[in-house]
């Protein structure tokens, strides 16, 4: 701020001062942050959402909401989790950290990454208002297969339609920064084969948001002019069809789910050498690995539909294409097991949640390898089997990921070290609570449990009760790490520019905490230095 | 930095994008050809076929198909509609004709389009229509009724699995369309 003082003419209001200073930053640093707290704001919110309906499934019958208000709730837990939280929670992580490895003085399009950051409170604000309105919020799913959310949507859907189209548009313009960035801002001597993997890993989900929001837009646009300007994209009747919506939407949604698990293994591809004390274990094969991944992920959509009545072809065909993904996934696994292999390893908080983000993501991983059998998905298809699995890959995977990045650079950020135990209670609390509430959902699920019903039958009581103490102890161990975050902005052992003595980049020659503005001058990457 | 570049750049990638925004509308029609070409989702050829092809297609004296007829008008639309027969039994490659029976209730003179769809999905390349009230709209006055005939035959190709079939017909008013549609939508 110091810098800043002497360009500013006159002094404001305080409170002016304070809100012009967040809503025309141009910062990639103060972005990052406020991309980070909109994203820990917005996890909250649907996490409270999960309270709510663990509450309900303690026991079965109905007993705190009504199944009206149960879809609702549901589906807004879903919609904020994928779009709130773990999106825009990594794309925070982007701003803050991209520049930084790269040697770059800051994003390559900073009004662009303001605007892109300022549209997301509103989009949020305009789907959660849909709980305030007549008819309810939305309580199709996240999914939103029409017709539930066509013909038979409440009117809050239209509210719902632009918040995802906001939402989009601030993705893409993310996205199309970040490209950008790394593409023309490395510093000299930074070749594509030095990069950091986290860098890698953000450039190949960028190219995935630009190929998949729009595609998202294109099906909500459609969803709008079958519920208002007479078309029939997705009306049986009218000549359309309700099969074409989940085609478009996975051919959006399957991209999507690995947007939102390949920073994280750009993350665990950062810690774990660190406190390994060796290089990455296979860095080409990690780089080849994840574009595999991309690429693969657009010919897979089709094993959502498995009952939708395919041919047998199509059937075969996703079933192969979705398991050779386990191909390129199970070297990236390998490659962090060989990393760790033989080094001298410290357990710090950072390398607690990559290697539980390793371990628990696989198993998230395997569950997903059995859905992709198709006589096996018969059995597993919407039923709680698959809430394990995509809460497996998200909640230990994704969201781990991201507390893995927030501790290990949380001193970059504030200047002060975090404080060792309460971290290792975090890690601990949260990886038991985390089995605690989705392992059994594996078991009520293969039991026939299905999803979305805010009622059960009773034999599946034991299973949602362990599942409900563990969602109510996993969602304190989250406010807990809130504290945790706190207590290190406020105060705390001041942190060295080399926070980890392991660690390697460009992140780390710069002060702690880093100042506004860094590399206004690039470094220069030698030769055989960096990856 | 290298300005001119990263424009650049950002104009390809926004380019990218708008196309990809495209594509997701180009999928409809892309969808259509590839459920038409195979007949999955009950999708039938709105074309008539031609006398020549009924003459090649050879009968199969041995082998019955039920065939049952539906109708229903869609919402806002207040025509009655109904199939005169509920179903018929029929050989491969024979010819057959029915009629379904509509009656205008409102007050006003009315236009509907019937849509037809096959069920099961895979079976809807084999049904082959001679003859069909849907390939064109229909007018009635106020209070009008009529008989409207369909013609057709189920091609011996058929496969030998399928021993049903249903073909469903929705009637959609065609005035006024948008404006129905958000009526339907507000009720």
């Amino acid at each position: 701020m110091v810098a800043h003082a002497e360009t500013i003419p006159k002094r404001r209001h305080p409170v002016l001062e304070f809100a012009a200073r967040w809503l025309f930053t141009t910062n990639h640093k103060e972005i990052g942050t406020l991309y980070l707290w909109l994203s820990f704001l917005l996890f909250f919110i649907a996490g409270g959402m999960a309270m709510v309906i663990r509450l309900e499934l303690f026991e079965p019958g109905i007993q705190f909401t009504q199944p009206e208000f149960y879809n609702q709730v549901l589906t807004l837990h879903g919609l904020i989790m994928v779009f709130g939280a773990v999106m825009p929670a990594f794309v925070g992580l982007a701003n803050w950290m991209i520049p930084l490895m790269i040697g770059a003085p800051d994003m390559a399009l900073p009004r662009m990454n303001n605007f892109s950051f300022w549209i997301l409170p509103f989009a949020f604000a305009l789907l959660l208002s849909s709980l305030f309105m007549e008819g309810g919020a939305p309580n199709f799913g996240w999914t939103f297969y029409a017709p539930l959310s066509t013909t038979y949507g409440p009117p809050s859907t239209d509210f719902f339609i632009l918040g995802v189209h906001l939402m989009g548009i601030s993705s893409i313009m993310g996205a199309i920064n970040i490209i950008v960035t790394i593409v023309n801002l490395r510093a000299p001597g930074m070749t594509w084969m030095k990069m950091p993997l986290f860098v890698w890993t953000w450039l190949i989900t960028a190219f995935l948001l630009i190929m998949v929001m729009p595609v998202l837009a294109g099906v909500v646009t459609m969803m709008l002019t079958d519920r208002h300007f007479g078309t029939s994209f997705f009306n049986a009747a009218g000549g359309g069809d309700p099969v074409m919506f989940q085609h478009i939407f996975w051919f959006f949604g399957h991209p999507e789910v690995y947007i939102m698990i390949l920073p994280g293994f750009g993350i665990a591809s950062q810690i774990i050498p660190t406190f390994s004390r060796k290089k990455l274990f296979g860095y080409h094969s990690m780089v080849y690995a994840t574009a595999a991944i991309a690429f693969l992920s657009f010919i897979v959509w089709g094993h959502h539909m498995f009952t939708t009545g395919m041919p047998f072809v199509a059937e075969m065909f996703f079933m192969i294409a979705t398991m050779l993904i386990a191909v390129p996934t199970g070297v990236k696994v390998f490659n962090w097991v060989a990393t760790m292999w033989r080094g001298s390893i410290t357990f710090e908080t950072p390398m607690l949640f990559a290697i539980g983000f390793v371990m628990m993501f696989t198993i998230g991983g395997f569950s997903g390898l059995m859905l992709a059998l198709v006589p096996a998905d018969f059995q597993y298809h919407d039923t709680f089997f698959v809430v394990a699995h995509f809460h497996y890959v998200l909640y230990p995977g994704a969201i781990f990921g991201t507390m893995a990045a927030v501790y290990y650079w949380l001193p970059k950020w504030c200047g002060h070290m975090y404080d060792e135990r309460l971290g290792k209670i975090h890690f601990w609390t949260a990886t038991i609570a985390v089995n605690t509430t989705f392992f059994p959902m594996h078991f009520s699920g293969l039991a026939g449990m299905p999803r979305r019903i805010p009622d059960y039958a009773l034999q599946f009581t034991d299973f949602n009760m362990v599942s409900s103490i563990g969602a109510g102890v996993l969602g304190l161990t989250q406010v807990f790490f809130l504290f945790i975050v706190i207590k290190t902005i406020r105060a705390g052992a001041r942190a060295k520019a080399q926070v980890w003595e392991g660690a390697e980049g460009l992140e780390w020659t710069v002060p702690s905490p880093a100042p506004l503005h860094t590399f206004e001058t690039p470094p220069v990457i030698a030769e055989g230095q960096g990856h | 930095m290298k300005q001119r570049t990263g424009m650049r750049h950002t104009f390809l990638l926004v380019a990218l994008a708008v196309g990809m925004f495209g594509f997701a509308f180009a999928l409809v029609p892309l969808y259509n050809v590839f459920c038409e070409i195979t007949g999955l989702n009950g999708k039938t050829s709105s074309r008539a076929v031609s006398s020549e092809e009924i003459a090649a297609s050879a009968q199969q004296a041995d082998r019955q198909i039920t065939i049952e007829f539906l109708a229903q008008s869609a919402r806002g639309m207040p025509w009655e509609f109904r199939p005169i027969e509920d179903r018929l039994v029929v050989r491969p490659g024979e010819l057959h004709a029915t009629t379904f029976y509509v009656r205008n209730r409102a007050p006003q003179m009315v236009t509907g389009q019937a849509v037809p769809s096959v069920s099961p999905g895979l079976a809807a390349q084999y049904l082959k229509k001679l003859e069909c009230f849907c390939f064109e709209q229909q007018e009635l006055p106020a209070g009008g009724e009529m008989e409207m005939g369909v013609s057709f035959l189920v091609d011996s190709n058929l496969p030998a699995d399928i021993k049903e079939l249903t073909l469903s017909y929705t009637m959609f008013r065609i005035e006024d369309a948008e404006h129905e549609h958000i009526i339907s939508q507000n009720e």
